[in-house]
């Protein structure tokens, strides 16, 4: 089994492992970690595409390279916009959930209780 | 053979544990320390799947700023003592969303496996052209030259983030600094390295931004360096933020995308397309993009790691 291979794999459980965390974790900065999580298996399947795709004397095919660095930066850039909307959203309400005030007992909470 | 395949499997269980452990941590800030922890291992496997352009730019950026903003944000969500949140959903979603998430798994798990022989590539394109760049190093050559507008817009993107950050601000604070007052000992260990590691670190910031033309590095792990470089001296005390209203700052952020733009209008002039080079000159042009927007991704990152302002500002 090739190396692209085994980390294909271990992608293919980061995105799995950050989707469930974002579904499931009620804590929003745990939401934006586990968001991470996600983007960094997409970034890997990436990185296996253009560890597979090496040609031309490069030990990887620059295209995929590219788009990840972009991808990278983009994902910084829209954490610190997701984690400055948290602390403002604690700042307004001295709560650190999304769950509006209003709707602590709520149809959600009924859903699956 | 065997020694690598068993490098690579270790490294691969190792990512996904401290994956799980992120996930399942009951506390906040140990799942953040996880996170750090995750985009150092990223940055190996990146090394392993030949892209140390990725890898660089993973650490610094993936691992580095991210991580420094997520303990930050963590720290004061600990320190405002906000009440906790919502529970956590009940054992029906919870097993629900399981299923989901393994499901996706299992389906990309597949396609990694059954994915064609050979590979799609574009990488004798890229090479075929590379010369016409004057680059040597294949990922600057596309970020810089054959997909720059995606650099370009990316550019926008982290400012466009900044003004979202920004505007996040209370009515009072606006136009005052971001962050809040330093009061460390001014002979202090933090002091001291604040004093001693930003000119080494500019230099290997020039360093890493010289060499992105034939080998790893490139703008933006320069311009991680030098925003770090400068959130050490902040935090130390030694140089305060500058009120966001202030014209200096506002123009540090744009001069690099407006040069980036002038010049990609120039190539609708002079090479037929916008951000086309002329023939011969695509190094140069690609330089001279490359330093004002490296100045202006610097700032950039160090001020959305600080935060939109949260001091009244002066006068």
């Amino acid at each position: 089994m090739s190396a692209a291979t085994v980390f294909g794999l271990c992608a293919a459980a980061l995105v799995g492992l950050g989707l469930f965390g974002v579904l499931v974790d009620p804590h929003p900065l745990r939401k934006i970690v586990a968001f991470n999580l996600l983007g960094g298996g997409v970034f890997l399947i990436f990185g296996i595409t253009a560890r597979r795709g090496a040609a031309a004397g490069f030990a990887s095919d620059p295209v995929p390279q590219a788009l990840v660095i972009t991808g990278i930066v983009v994902a910084f850039a829209a954490t610190a916009l997701a984690a400055a909307l948290v602390l403002r959203l604690v700042d307004e309400t001295g709560r650190v959930t999304l769950r509006s005030a209003g709707s602590g007992g709520g149809p959600s909470n009924d859903a699956h209780s | 053979m065997t020694l690598t395949f068993a490098f690579d499997a270790i490294l691969a269980l190792a990512l996904v544990a401290v994956a799980a452990w992120t996930t399942a941590a009951r506390d906040m800030f140990a799942a953040v320390a996880g996170s750090v922890a995750f985009g150092l291992l990223m940055a190996l496997v990146w090394v392993r799947l030949a892209a140390p352009d990725v890898a660089l730019t993973e650490a610094a950026i993936g691992s580095g700023v991210t991580g420094g903003l997520l303990i930050a944000v963590g720290a004061r969500l600990r320190r405002n003592g906000a009440s906790p949140g919502a529970e956590p959903p009940g054992a029906i979603l919870r097993c629900t969303a399981a299923v989901v998430c393994g499901l996706v798994t299992v389906g990309l798990g597949a396609i990694v496996l059954l994915s064609p022989e050979p590979a799609p590539t574009l990488a004798p394109l890229a090479a075929r052209h590379l010369p016409q760049t004057g680059l040597g190093n294949p990922v600057t050559a596309v970020l810089m030259a054959y997909r720059a507008i995606d650099t370009l817009l990316e550019v926008v993107v982290l400012l466009l983030a900044l003004v979202g950050v920004w505007s996040l601000a209370p009515d009072r604070y606006w136009g005052g600094r971001p962050g809040m007052q330093q009061h460390e000992d001014p002979n202090g260990v933090l002091a001291f390295f604040a004093r001693l590691l930003p000119p080494i670190g500019i230099i290997v910031a020039i360093h890493l931004f010289w060499v992105g033309s034939v080998a790893p590095g490139g703008e933006f792990q320069s311009a991680t360096v030098v925003g770090a470089m400068w959130l050490l001296a902040m935090i130390a005390g030694l140089v305060d933020l500058p009120p966001i209203d202030r014209p200096g700052v506002r123009l540090g952020l744009v001069v690099g995308p407006v040069v980036f733009i002038v010049i990609g209008l120039a190539g609708t002039a002079l090479a037929g397309a916008f951000l086309a080079y002329p023939p011969g000159h695509a190094k140069l042009l690609i330089l001279v993009i490359e330093i004002p927007v490296t100045l202006s991704i610097a700032a950039t990152l160090g001020l959305l790691v600080v935060g939109p302002p949260q001091r009244m500002p002066p006068g």
